[in-house]
């Protein structure tokens, strides 16, 4: 039962790579915080920084009232629950559990009744005397999480625990830890690059990139009102679309405030598909269908912007969708036929506006 | 799918059956020659089938010895040998498992430097560097000891550089894992390393048994007094090629016996090979 702080947390690797460039945020008692970002941003190395595994260059790492930049791992009341999971293969599911309990001197029957109770509540009891390699990946999975809780930790740190199960066993997993977490009421740090994991799971969810916090919130704060285009395209699938929009079209669509060119964020979601273009100050968007993908519930529809008033094109950065390109979800299975022409309409509280750096714009009403 | 057609069979056979012969048959002549008396032997009269004196032909080599050349038992040099390459195989596995865990976790300086000094020792077998190591070793007063039968032999880059490979297979989420269970040092690689080890040492512990009983030239050196001398010296001073005569039975009765000792360690390590590679671990 602890909070974790932490305070302008650097990391610097040894070559000058600067892998966390400051990093602020909290995670209160008992609330499940999650990291997510592309791989690469930095926010594994943040995790096993909390954990003791890599040096703090600079900041303060606070656990439950302690700055722990110079505990040893095992002194800091945490528990990790790895992505590979990191059993040792050469015990039994029983002695995987029980070796850290041992290390610490507990008594046996103290360790015994920890152990049984972990095991009663992940459902491994016939298994306690396997060994690792005769277990499936989702019992691997639940003893992993079984060495945690014995230990009844301060905080659990979890580096992408499910990116090793299959897709069914994953969602089944998600919930499973969620209610684990919800029912021990403890703190939780969680890493992840799935934004599905991310948005069900977090308490405060914090998105990384680059080795910076891109922003901090709920989750549903964050997928309402992300505060970067990165954050815009990260959280949500599919992704915001975005379009580049001139000085003159922020201002004719967003009133007298705003006076430089922007980047204007819309929904797939958002979008319906319409006959006539909108009125009232709604977005409105002619396109020509390019693909479609049914998924059962809903459908998503590929479509090329024809140019067309205030919408400038300019060219898109790598890795993101060229500025023409929309995606519009509709429910159900109904959709054009490729190649038709259509207007796809948003209305104006579901417009996002950026400015060219990528910052949120708040625009009133 | 492989065909089975009788002339494809027939002939992999043919040559795998030759081959067991042609290992096979010197074995058993030696057998043979080892339960006969010495006369026949010398007269070139020797039958192919084992003749009646196997106890007291066995008997005499293991307690007693020949009447003149070696003075000493063969059970003397049949324990002998096996504490040399005891200590070996043992003393090899342990320096290099220490030394592998030094190089591939610990960062001190010149890490890499004393990585490739011990690689260059691969270049140095005991014949290049024998003259000073002798020298060494008869300073210390080790000659005829079983020290100093064995630390010239102990230190060895091979079985270093096998588990140097081998830790650095292993994840490194273990260690992390460990650290986090409250394991320093000295507990990972015992409780983990060392038991995740068991396979490489077992098959390395076959190898090196082996060069330590088959060694020649370095006991033969350093060991003078008859009751340190090993079998394989043993059976060289069995032999004599002037005035005496050679007591084949008893020659070919140690050459067996010290035949034995090898083939038990491959025969019972074998077992452990097996399980090894059935359960992969890690």
């Amino acid at each position: 039962m602890a909070n974790v702080v932490l305070r302008n947390v650097r990391k610097t690797y040894p070559g000058g790579f600067e892998a966390i460039k400051g990093v602020d945020f909290e995670v209160g008692d008992g609330q499940f915080c999650v990291l997510v970002g592309p791989s690469g941003c930095g926010k594994s190395t943040l995790l096993r920084m909390v954990a003791g595994l890599e040096t703090v260059t600079a900041g303060e790492i606070d656990i439950g009232g302690r700055v722990v930049n110079q505990v040893e791992p095992a002194d800091r009341d945490i528990a990790m629950v790895f992505q590979n999971y990191a059993l040792y293969p050469h015990m039994s599911v029983y002695n995987n559990m029980a070796y850290g309990l041992r290390n610490r001197g507990m008594a046996k029957p103290e360790i015994d009744a920890r152990v049984q109770e972990a095991a009663r509540i992940l459902e491994l009891g016939a298994m306690l005397d396997r060994k690792p390699r005769q277990l499936s990946g989702g019992q691997r999975q639940r003893v992993a999480m079984g060495r945690a809780i014995v230990r009844q930790p301060k905080v659990f740190l979890f580096d992408e625990p499910l990116s090793n199960l299959d897709a069914k066993l994953r969602v089944a997993m998600r919930v499973e830890i969620r209610k684990l977490q919800r029912r021990l009421a403890t703190t939780a740090i969680y890493v992840t690059h799935d934004q599905l994991e991310a948005m069900t799971l977090a308490d405060i969810l914090v998105v990384m990139n680059a080795g910076q916090v891109e922003q901090i919130g709920s989750p549903l704060e964050i997928y309402a009102k992300p505060a970067t285009t990165f954050v815009a395209s990260f959280i949500g699938a599919p992704p915001m679309n975005l379009m580049p929009l001139d000085a003159e079209g922020v201002r004719a669509r967003f009133g007298g405030a705003a006076t430089e060119a922007g980047i204007l964020g819309v929904r797939p979601e958002d979008l319906v598909i319409a006959r006539e273009p909108a009125t009232g100050g709604g977005l409105t968007l002619d396109l020509t269908v390019e693909a479609i993908e049914r998924v059962g519930p809903e459908t998503f529809i590929y479509g090329t912007r024809s140019r067309h008033g205030d919408l400038t094109a300019i060219s898109s950065k790598p890795g993101e969708l060229p500025p023409d390109d929309i995606i519009v979800r509709v429910p159900g299975q109904d959709a054009p036929a490729i190649g038709d022409r259509m207007f796809a309409t948003a209305l104006p509280q579901h417009l996002h506006l950026f400015s060219a750096a990528g910052r949120r714009i708040e625009v009133q009403g | 799918m492989v065909e089975h057609r009788k002339f494809g069979n027939l002939l992999p056979h043919l040559i795998l059956w030759t081959g067991v012969l042609i290992v096979a048959f010197p074995v058993y002549i030696a057998f043979v020659a080892s339960t006969q008396d010495n006369a026949t032997i010398a007269n070139g009269q020797m039958s192919l089938l084992p003749g009646g004196h196997f106890l007291e032909t066995y008997y005499k080599t293991l307690f007693v010895g020949t009447s003149g050349t070696t003075r000493e038992p063969v059970g003397t040099m049949l324990f002998n040998s096996f504490v040399m390459a005891m200590l070996i195989a043992v003393g090899k596995i342990a320096i290099s498992l220490i030394s592998a865990y030094a190089i591939v976790y610990f960062r001190f300086p010149f890490r890499m430097t004393i990585f490739w000094l011990i690689f260059i020792t691969l270049m140095l077998p005991v014949e290049v560097r024998i003259y000073p190591t002798y020298k060494i070793v008869a300073d210390l007063n080790l000659l005829d000891s079983y020290a100093g039968l064995t630390l010239p032999l102990i230190a060895s880059a091979t079985a270093t550089l096998l588990f140097r490979q081998f830790f650095m297979t292993v994840p490194d989420e273990l260690l992390e894992a460990s650290r986090i269970d409250g394991a320093g040092p000295f507990r990972f690689f015992w409780d983990t390393l060392l038991p995740l080890s068991r396979t490489n040492m077992a098959a390395l512990f076959v190898i090196l048994f082996i060069l330590g009983w088959n060694q020649y030239l370095w006991p033969l050196l350093i060991t003078t007094r008859d009751d340190m001398q090993t079998i394989q010296i043993g059976i060289r001073k069995m032999i004599v090629t002037s005035d005496a005569l050679t007591e084949w039975p008893v020659v070919m009765a140690t050459a067996v016996l010290a035949m034995l000792p090898p083939v038990a360690v491959v025969v019972l390590m074998q077992k452990l090979f097996v399980r090894g590679l059935v359960e992969t671990e890690k």
